[in-house]
């Protein structure tokens, strides 16, 4: 397979770009922040997103989907970070979805997924615990009670996890913190008795929450994919989730350098354009190779994962990796170049790196990304 | 016929072509061959005074010449494979599988051949184009002058007029292999008045001609790859210049970004063991098993990532290519990091070498292999146009950014 897109997914990209582009502009996010909306999102435009079959992009066709593979949740992906459109298009339409379609049995599948691809239900991960992205550290009990179990704990940074309709939660039915035995996945209801909800409202206005069970009742027909052998799933879908924050990273890193090369060419110092000057001409350059070289891992990335979802893991690490590093030097790069102007609300520059800072911390940073790789060439 | 159906034909060829070239490899390739060259003197460079180091490497390279396979795309009338873009990424694929070395390396085969296929008349390319295939003439690169470094269009080596000759007079420096070559492909001035890329000239002549002079420069790694090369009345017929005359530059243009490409390559080498394996094997694990330098380890690792970025970047690059979507600078994106981050292999190889990556003449060092090599890459970010220069073009031709 070539690392070009196709005719196909470069319709997807025109199609998605123009209503992206048309309906959320940065001044969107703008005005649901200003605005403390409290759903976080449009729902008139997920609503767009349903009808022009993104929503179900990842879902088969027999269940309402479009039936599409990671590289067009990829292009998708690019195109929300180039106008950072809040969506639940990564929590429910690419990561829930890919944990429901892998994970879930039939009944579960034919509950669950037409309603993913019709926009109607909202569903999220609910991973995180610690400060950091630690998948293996789950502590969060899951004992069994009766027929079913009983959650206990807390999650932090799950994504939607106000408005979601439901909740995949990683939960640790034996072992202990850092063990890779022992962990299962369940389906739970966000009003169902012992949860409380609070939204985060998070430096970038994007949706995100901190949610705590206490005993929560879950039914045996609530746990997705296998009692004690959730690593395994898990780890496919975080792989998943890694892949498409990746190529979110690449259009937000893309859209600033873009602007940021624009006003170069404009912005006028001691007589001259400031493009004129060798040094900021050689850091531009830099990071225009930067980007396209992570432009590329990440196709890699997306590729390997349409291809052997389990071998893929290597490809996302350096994915990941390389996309938290190449967007935290774009918006970086971003402000500096546009001066005082880069430092003001005003400007869209600012969410930009706002955004990129969540997307860094999200799925695992740069750091344990890069520790994977070095542990998976064994040294 | 639909485009999915003719993919799909396509594809099944590919398989086909695919399982057929790992065969033949397997088959044909010495297990000698199946490893990286161990130095200098283990490449094969042919030419009129061709020396094999070894058997395995006669076989290896008569069995590719005879497929056509030291020039895999080139065109099968002049000694080449007459393989298709596609064919050809797959061959290099199977190749790096096993590890097998190229057959030959050659200045023809990187950069004079492709300039030669799309400047060359016929009567130069089938004069020239068999002979580089097979080996048969080691070519030089006639570029670089003392005072034309970076600034290259200032060079001053003039050839002159002179009925249906021209009359070269002048000296190059870092001339690769100058004193092993038997040709030369040469930028000279044949209009001094003109602006300064409008009077240079692209030619082609034998190094034995009366006239010609080479000195070798002795480098920082103890060796002399590079040579100064004096032109005294070298006398060369006209019908020697590729192109247009005046009009060399555009000859030489594309031939830079194909040995841009080239140089670029230098940094996926990463066949073989793992540098962190490397670096574990003399500084030893700690109890958990991983290398015992977090700082090194970190380095490798971030290394690590940077490479497999690249190479998924250079395969990208092919692609576009194909796809007719490349744009015609990327070379020069390409050759900055591939240089940067093979300096950065040969730096944490010295560092996890330590004082055992010190030793210059030894025979458990092979002669200072190590810190031979390391520093030879640090001419990787300066031949072929400096990183500055590479990131000079990319800002004005890819990004637009205004001239100063």
């Amino acid at each position: 397979m070539a690392l070009v897109l196709t005719e196909e997914q470069s319709m997807l990209r025109d199609s998605a770009r123009g209503l992206i582009s048309d309906k959320a502009p940065v001044s969107h996010l703008r005005h649901l922040r200003d605005s403390k909306d409290p759903t976080g999102f449009s729902k008139e435009l997920w609503q767009s997103f349903a009808e022009m079959g993104f929503a179900g992009l990842l879902v088969p066709e027999e269940f309402g989907g479009s039936g599409l593979g990671f590289m067009e949740a990829g292009v998708l992906m690019e195109e929300i970070g180039r106008t950072l459109m809040p969506s639940p298009f990564l929590a429910t339409s690419v990561v829930a979805a890919s944990a429901l379609n892998r994970g879930g049995n039939a009944a579960q599948k034919s509950e669950y997924l037409p309603k993913l691809a019709s926009g109607s239900l909202l569903a999220t991960l609910a991973i995180d615990e610690g400060a950091k992205h630690r998948p293996l550290q789950t502590s969060l009990q899951a004992v069994r009670a009766g027929n079913g179990f009983k959650l206990s704990g807390a999650k932090a940074l799950v994504v939607d996890g106000h408005v979601a309709d439901l909740f995949i939660v990683a939960a640790r039915t034996s072992g202990s913190a850092g063990e890779r035995e022992g962990l299962t996945l369940f389906l739970a209801n966000p009003k169902a008795k012992g949860v409380s909800v609070e939204r985060t409202i998070m430096v970038d206005a994007h949706n995100a929450a901190r949610i705590e069970l206490a005993n929560v009742e879950v039914t045996a027909d609530s746990v997705l994919g296998e009692v004690d052998q959730g690593a395994a799933l898990l780890d496919g879908v975080l792989d998943i989730g890694r892949g498409a924050v990746a190529a979110e990273m690449v259009g937000l890193s893309d859209e600033v350098f873009g602007r940021t090369v624009e006003y170069l060419k404009n912005r006028k110092q001691f007589g001259k354009l400031i493009g004129e000057f060798q040094a900021l001409q050689h850091r531009a350059a830099e990071l225009y190779v930067d980007i396209e070289i992570t432009r590329a891992a990440t196709m890699k990335a997306l590729q390997a994962l349409d291809t052997d979802v389990a071998k893929a893991a290597s490809a996302v690490a350096v994915a990941k990796a390389r996309a938290g590093t190449t967007a935290t030097r774009a918006v970086q790069e971003g402000v500096q170049m546009h001066g005082g102007m880069g430092m003001t609300d005003q400007f869209d520059i600012g969410f930009f790196m706002k955004r990129a800072r969540v997307c860094e911390e999200l799925f695992g940073d740069a750091n344990y990304h890069t520790q994977q790789l070095a542990l998976a060439r064994g040294y | 016929m639909t485009d999915s159906q003719t993919s799909d034909s396509e594809t099944a060829d590919l398989e086909t072509f695919r399982v057929e070239t790992r065969a033949w490899l397997e088959a044909n390739c010495p297990p000698e061959m199946r490893k990286p060259a161990t130095s200098d003197a283990d490449v094969f460079w042919g030419g009129r005074n061709a020396k094999f180091s070894s058997e395995p490497q006669r076989i290896w390279f008569e069995r590719m010449r005879d497929k056509g396979w030291t020039v895999p795309d080139w065109p099968k009338q002049y000694g080449g494979g007459g393989l298709s873009a596609a064919e050809h990424k797959v061959l290099r694929a199977e190749m790096a599988k096993m590890g097998a070395r190229p057959p030959l390396s050659s200045f023809g085969i990187w950069m004079l051949g492709p300039a030669l296929l799309k400047y060359g008349n016929d009567a130069q390319k089938k004069e020239h184009l068999p002979k580089i295939a097979a080996g048969l003439i080691r070519w030089c690169q006639g570029y670089s002058e003392p005072n034309a470094g970076s600034d290259l269009a200032s060079l001053q080596t003039r050839a002159e007029s002179d009925g249906d000759d021209f009359v070269i007079t002048g000296s190059k420096i870092w001339t690769s292999y100058a004193n092993y070559a038997d040709w030369i492909f040469c930028l000279v001035r044949t209009d001094p008045v003109a602006k300064k890329h409008d009077g240079i000239s692209f030619i082609l002549f034998d190094m034995t001609s009366k006239g010609v002079s080479t000195k070798p420069i002795l480098l920082i790694s103890g060796y002399s790859p590079f040579c100064e090369t004096f032109f005294d009345g070298v006398r060369v017929p006209k019908s020697h210049v590729v192109g247009t005359v005046n009009r060399g530059w555009d000859v030489a243009k594309y031939l830079l970004q194909h040995e841009r490409a080239m140089i670029s390559g230098m940094g996926e080498r990463g066949v073989g063991r793992p540098l962190g394996q490397i670096a574990a094997d003399s500084v030893g694990s700690d109890t958990l098993g991983r290398l015992d330098d977090a700082m090194l380890r970190g380095q490798i690792a971030s290394f690590d990532v940077d490479e497999a970025a690249l190479a998924a970047c250079a395969e990208r690059a092919v692609d576009l290519a194909k796809a007719g979507q490349a744009h015609p600078a990327f070379s020069s994106a390409m050759k900055y990091y591939g240089t940067e981050l093979n300096k950065r292999r040969y730096e944490i190889l010295m560092s996890a070498g330590g004082v055992d990556a010190l030793e210059w003449e030894s025979e458990r060092s092979r002669q200072g292999a190590r810190p031979r090599a390391w520093l030879r890459t640090k001419a990787n970010s300066i031949e072929g146009g400096t990183s500055e220069v590479m990131l000079g073009i990319v800002a004005k031709r890819i990004l637009d950014l205004p001239g100063a």
